[in-house]
């Protein structure tokens, strides 16, 4: 298990550049993903990776083809200082674990090995012993993660099977 | 506690009298937007989920304006599975080439948004439409998808900046050099989750394609949507476009801020985002070391007609420097005509810049215009991120209209 660190203000231009959306199937964005930040990234990240970044991760254009790149190259989890708001929404919406904590990010340099948590939000750097708590997701939120995303969550709440009270989108 | 008027419209839609900062609800939307990049992603993932019906087939609006005209078979295979979508669905507004325009140039013009609607739009750019004073935001295609199933949306309720513009806006100054200082304030996440809210004695002097321009580029420091109050301008636009009631949502007098930002339009100089960030803003008088191998006018930014006589009022009489590729693009059909009448795509032709038909195509490296390594571009678009027109080592500086052909003028990084 890897973790790929990078700065603040990774935009969803670098995540998945606008000349490979041309096609949106999950093999052809993962083979370019973060290809004009890390040209190296889809050739190494291997399922359950972690990508750690600082301030306002996914800023830039609505693009749902970033946060279904880094899905299709299989990363557990984003750790950011924050997320830009779309890409923020787009990764609940498709069921991309994301976890927002700038004291952990602060507190993992490249090389360390890494375990998160997103159920519980909790995130330890296993190089280090260092553990971090995230900040938790509301409620209504984790309602559509732990559905799967967005459109089984609507599916859910139509056949009644809803215990959020909150209604369908 | 009183509300903002971004407030005010959710709660208004969500039926209720009032919402406060940090609520998550859903709202029933308005119209949802989607686009030949973003759509087929939506229209996949509604197949997907086994939905086979749209909420409303006039409430949905399909704009084929990034990689069209068709940039290659690729680009070719999305447009005809967004054009078999809405043939199927009989969807009302859908716009293909020869009648459509940039998605955000194009809507307004079609009297698609109003005051104190919601418009959620799968591209982010869908900010733009605040400068009627409609809440509209940028989603991605699966909240389009959601959209078009159930005509309804998820939002945590924004708390706002309140953006007073004083003094009076004076060409060859435009809406560009407004939202530039704006960011250049706030940095590219400083209204992260908040909305802008304009309001002052100077937007009075911005006429309607200028707010277009601002709240266009809202999302640029993060904002949610960006709002202008409803005014004459306003009115005037709106008259003989929209014809179905619409509401003016004036925040309360004790609505909250997290802060006030003033931008003095008196103070106002024509300004450039320098790369890699919408928010490195200079005064273009100080970038005249810069040379220019492109030059690119158009764009949801700054595609509209007020941009395109802002750029033909540098252009007229003089020529393009040898070296530089002008390109010009009308952001709409009606624009482009309105622009062929007033004698503007003559001007631009013999000043040697290259006019085209309405598409994103270079604002994000799509086609027409892509940059290779070490070219660098003065473009009125709104990112200039690492790559975003083409090699990832060719730079982009956001200017507006007259900046740009200054520019393309010059040679280098000019002022009017």
């Amino acid at each position: 298990m890897s973790i790929f660190v990078y700065g603040d203000n990774v935009n969803t231009d670098v995540i998945i550049p606008a000349r490979y959306l041309v096609r949106s199937d999950p093999a052809s964005l993962a083979a370019h993903c973060m290809e004009d930040i890390d040209a190296d990234f889809a050739q190494t990240v291997a399922p359950g990776d972690v990508v750690v970044a600082g301030q306002n991760f996914g800023c830039g254009s609505s693009r749902e083809h970033a946060p279904l790149a880094l899905r299709a190259c299989r990363v557990s989890c984003v750790i950011a200082k924050s997320f830009a708001r779309i890409f923020y929404r787009n990764a609940i919406n498709i069921g991309l674990p994301i976890l927002e904590c700038p004291e952990a990010v602060d507190g993992i340099s490249p090389g360390d090995r890494v375990t998160a948590d997103i159920a519980t939000g909790r995130i330890e750097n296993k190089t280090t012993g260092r553990v971090f708590a995230a900040r938790p997701l509301p409620p209504f939120v984790r309602g559509i993660i732990d559905a799967g995303g967005l459109l089984p969550w609507i599916a859910r709440a139509e056949t009644g099977a809803s215990d959020d009270g909150e209604g369908a989108v | 506690m009183g509300m903002t008027a971004t407030q005010k419209i959710l709660a208004a839609h969500a039926g209720r009298e009032a919402v406060a900062a940090g609520e998550l609800l859903t709202v029933p939307v308005d119209l949802v937007l989607g686009n030949d990049i973003t759509a087929p992603v939506a229209i996949r993932e509604m197949e997907r989920a086994g939905c086979d019906r749209v909420f409303d087939r006039d409430r949905i609006a399909l704009v084929l304006d990034h990689f069209t005209p068709n940039k290659d078979l690729a680009a070719a295979r999305q447009c005809s599975a967004v054009r078999a979508f809405a043939e199927r669905h009989a969807i009302k507004h859908f716009y293909d080439v020869g009648v459509m325009g940039v998605e955000h140039a194009l809507l307004p013009e079609k009297g698609l948004a109003a005051p104190g609607e919601v418009i959620i739009g799968a591209d982010s750019h869908t900010c733009t439409y605040g400068a009627l004073g409609a809440f509209s935001t940028g989603v991605g295609s699966t909240d389009m998808a959601a959209g078009m199933a159930t005509g309804r949306a998820w939002f945590k309720v924004p708390g706002a900046i309140r953006v007073e513009l004083t003094g009076t806006l004076a060409r060859p100054l435009c809406g560009k050099d407004v939202v530039l200082r704006l960011i250049g304030l706030l940095g590219v996440d400083g209204a992260q989750y908040l909305s802008l809210e304009f309001g002052g004695a100077g937007v009075a002097s911005l006429p309607m394609d200028d707010r277009f321009t601002v709240a266009n580029m809202a999302v640029e420091c993060g904002a949610k949507n960006g709002l202008f109050p409803v005014d004459a301008a306003t009115r005037a636009y709106l008259s003989g476009r929209v014809t179905r009631p619409w509401t003016d949502c004036t925040a309360d007098g004790d609505a909250v801020y997290e802060r006030t930002v003033t931008v003095d339009l008196d103070a106002l100089t024509p300004l450039v985002a320098c790369p890699h960030l919408p928010s490195r803003v200079r005064p273009a008088s100080e970038l005249s070391h810069v040379p220019v191998s492109q030059v690119v006018i158009g764009s949801c930014t700054n595609g509209r007609l007020e941009d395109m006589r802002a750029a033909a009022e540098v252009l007229r009489g003089r020529r393009v420097r040898g070296g530089v590729r002008c390109l010009v693009i009308p952001a709409s059909q009606e624009i482009y005509l309105q622009s062929l009448r007033e004698g503007l795509l003559e001007v631009f032709v013999e000043a040697g810049a290259a006019v085209s038909t309405p598409t994103c195509g270079p604002c994000l490296g799509g086609h027409m215009g892509v940059l290779d390594e070490g070219e660098v571009c003065v473009s009125t678009t709104n990112r200039n991120f690492v790559g975003r027109m083409g090699h990832t080592k060719s730079e982009v500086y956001l200017a507006g209209p007259a900046v740009a052909a200054a520019s393309a003028v010059a040679g280098h990084i000019a002022v009017p």
